[in-house]
């Protein structure tokens, strides 16, 4: 019997391509939160990948149409929670777009000054969790310390760490202490050398540069096509930036660059966050420049959007009533749409508010940086290996607060 | 500003007689009202017009109004970067009326209309691929409807007899209470108790 087998010819059976399906999270350390990434690979080559996100699915956009304006300002904080109030940042233009509410000059260089805090907040997050994406364990330990600082001036302002609800429509609920401009000052000194030794450990770093150079390359037309916004597109070298182009607060008199990147890879968009908060640091030495040239309010005074000075509320009585219907009522958003829009750290943040005229959003529609940029995951990761997954999704910048919202 | 905006829209009108019925400026924003039918083909004359250039695609959400006939808005962003404005897009649609999908234009509208299906019950034609995408896994009803209530249907807690997470229907231990704090003064056009003028 052994003789005829292998007498024989040999007949293999057609080769199947057979590919491997594996869950990457919903638990796991670089899915950035709770991701799941159902992946569909040949051999270690992602042939597929079907994102399934909502696992942090809050139902925010519902719970505000419960909420009066005053009471859903808060869930912006915890969209992206790495750089809360920027997201608040585009609420309250938005109100104040269907409102025409005018921003005192003091609370809008307050507002571009904290946006920048937040700005280097969220980018000091990616750019180190990037690193530790791909094996570097020391850029988040520094990052974090830098973290630490900004936080504690958010705490100063607003009287918490990160669920700040300090912007107002309107304006922002607090002035800052002279004290908290000159430490912010001292930091704003000091931050750039940090950068040079975050930037010591990456961007010359032989293993880094392997692991993300030509990693997850977009193309200026695929930029455009996918919606993205942010360091996604300047990563591919479109200079788009809504603070240069459609500038709101105080932006069109501040002088900063517009970092670009040349290939739009993954090393690129790390390059182009560390200028960015380069820029973000002179920005915000500008802001505190002018804040100390220009005192003032920070609330619009004598509008049925702020609350009365507590003085007054002793002696007159229509201001004690105006604070308790601003409180308990809220006050009332003419009828109308708007679509208000700033640019976040990881892209446009927008905010559609629908208005009825009553004192809660009809509907309130907010619009993630991240939910394109990760819809793009299977165009973006096709073809490239199962450990360039998660430099991609470190590179893309994504918190499953915003998306998932 | 407005003025430029305001004759873009008449040029945007004028192109797509079938597909844009009308268009109008607000704060600074323009608005395109158009039909369910002629979806692709007014975003494909946006995309590629020279005047246009509405080459990203922002945001697609739907809108309810329960007492509407047809009930759902379906909002389109668009944004041009060569040439720096932005559009808005509203078509009116039915529960039972599919939309025709623009994924084939835009392929990041695909998440956009799965998202408007899962809160809404927004049907897209031509859509690849139609799942939820935001609820649980084997949710039912649309949340982001007026009709939903706001505590939902169902609440999951874990079952130690059974080892599993279990879904029961929601138990508030207090009532949801919704406060009505509309001042009945504010917007009253007539003193209370006159309802016969109105019929007049």
């Amino acid at each position: 019997m052994a003789d005829d087998l292998s007498l024989a010819p040999a007949v293999t059976p057609p080769e199947e391509k057979r590919t491997f399906t594996i869950n990457f999270g919903p638990q796991h350390p670089a899915a950035h939160g709770v991701l799941r990434l159902v992946l569909e690979l040949d051999g270690e080559v992602v042939e597929r990948v079907d994102p399934h996100i909502g696992l942090l699915h809050r139902g925010t956009e519902k719970l505000i149409e419960a909420k009066t304006y005053l009471q859903a300002l808060p869930y912006f904080d915890r969209l992206d929670y790495v750089a809360p109030m920027n997201q608040e940042h585009a609420f309250c233009l938005a109100i104040e777009r269907l409102a025409g509410i005018e921003v005192p000059r003091r609370a809008s260089i307050i507002r571009v000054l904290f946006s920048e805090i937040g700005r280097l907040l969220s980018h000091l997050l990616n750019v180190t969790t990037q690193a530790m994406d791909v094996g570097a364990l020391t850029p988040p330990l520094w990052g974090f310390e830098e973290r630490e600082k900004l936080m504690v001036f958010y705490e100063r302002a607003s009287g918490s760490r990160m669920h700040a609800a300090y912007f107002r429509a309107g304006g922002v609920h607090q002035d800052l202490t002279a004290q908290l401009i000159d430490d912010i000052e001292t930091f704003c000194e000091g931050f750039p050398a940090v950068l040079d030794d975050i930037e010591g450990l990456l961007t010359d770093n032989r293993i880094f540069k392997q692991r993300n150079a030509d990693i997850g390359v977009v193309s200026r037309e695929d930029a455009l096509k996918w919606g993205f916004s942010g360091v996604m597109v300047r990563g591919s070298g479109l200079a788009w930036d809504l603070r240069r182009s459609q500038p709101y607060e105080i932006y069109s008199e501040l002088k900063f660059q517009i970092p670009l990147g040349k290939n739009g890879d993954c090393y690129d968009r790390y390059l182009c966050r560390v200028e960015e908060m380069r820029e973000s640091t002179k920005i915000m030495q500008q802001c505190l420049a002018l804040l100390r040239t220009t005192p003032g309010p920070v609330m619009p005074e004598h509008s049925k959007f702020a609350p009365p000075k507590r003085a007054e509320m002793k002696q007159s009585m229509e201001a004690l009533i105006h604070h308790f219907k601003l409180y308990t009522e809220g006050f009332h958003v003419p009828e109308g749409e708007a679509y208000a829009a700033v640019e976040a750290p990881k892209g446009e943040f927008g905010v559609y508010l629908v208005s009825d005229g009553t004192n809660k959003p009809y509907r309130l529609k907010i619009r993630a940086p991240g939910f394109p940029h990760l819809a793009a995951m299977d165009y973006l990761c096709k073809g490239h290996m199962l450990a360039d997954v998660s430099a991609i999704l470190g590179s893309i910048d994504i918190v499953f607060g915003e998306i998932d919202r | 500003m407005s003025a430029a905006l305001d004759a873009l829209g008449s040029h945007i009108v004028s192109s797509q007689p079938g597909a844009a019925l009308s268009h109008a400026v607000r704060h600074g924003e323009l608005t395109i009202k158009a039909t369910s039918a002629g979806i692709v083909s007014l975003l494909t004359f946006l995309r590629d017009d020279q005047r246009c250039r509405f080459t990203t695609f922002i945001d697609l959400c739907g809108v309810d109004y329960p007492e509407r006939e047809k009930r759902f808005d379906v909002v389109y962003h668009l944004l041009s970067m060569p040439l720096n404005h932005r559009v808005r897009i509203k078509v009116e649609t039915e529960e039972q009326a599919p939309v025709p999908s623009v994924c084939s234009l835009f392929p990041c509208a695909d998440w956009f209309e799965r998202e408007a299906f899962d809160m809404y019950g927004i049907v897209f034609s031509g859509h690849p691929d139609l799942r939820r995408i935001l609820t649980d896994y084997g949710f039912q009803g649309f949340p982001l409807r007026k009709d939903f209530p706001l505590s939902g249907h169902v609440e999951v807690r874990y079952d130690a007899e059974q080892q599993r997470v279990v879904y029961e229907p929601v138990k508030l231990t207090q009532a949801f209470r919704s406060f009505d704090f509309l001042s009945p003064w504010e917007g009253m056009t007539l003193p209370p108790g006159d309802e016969k003028a109105k019929e007049q």
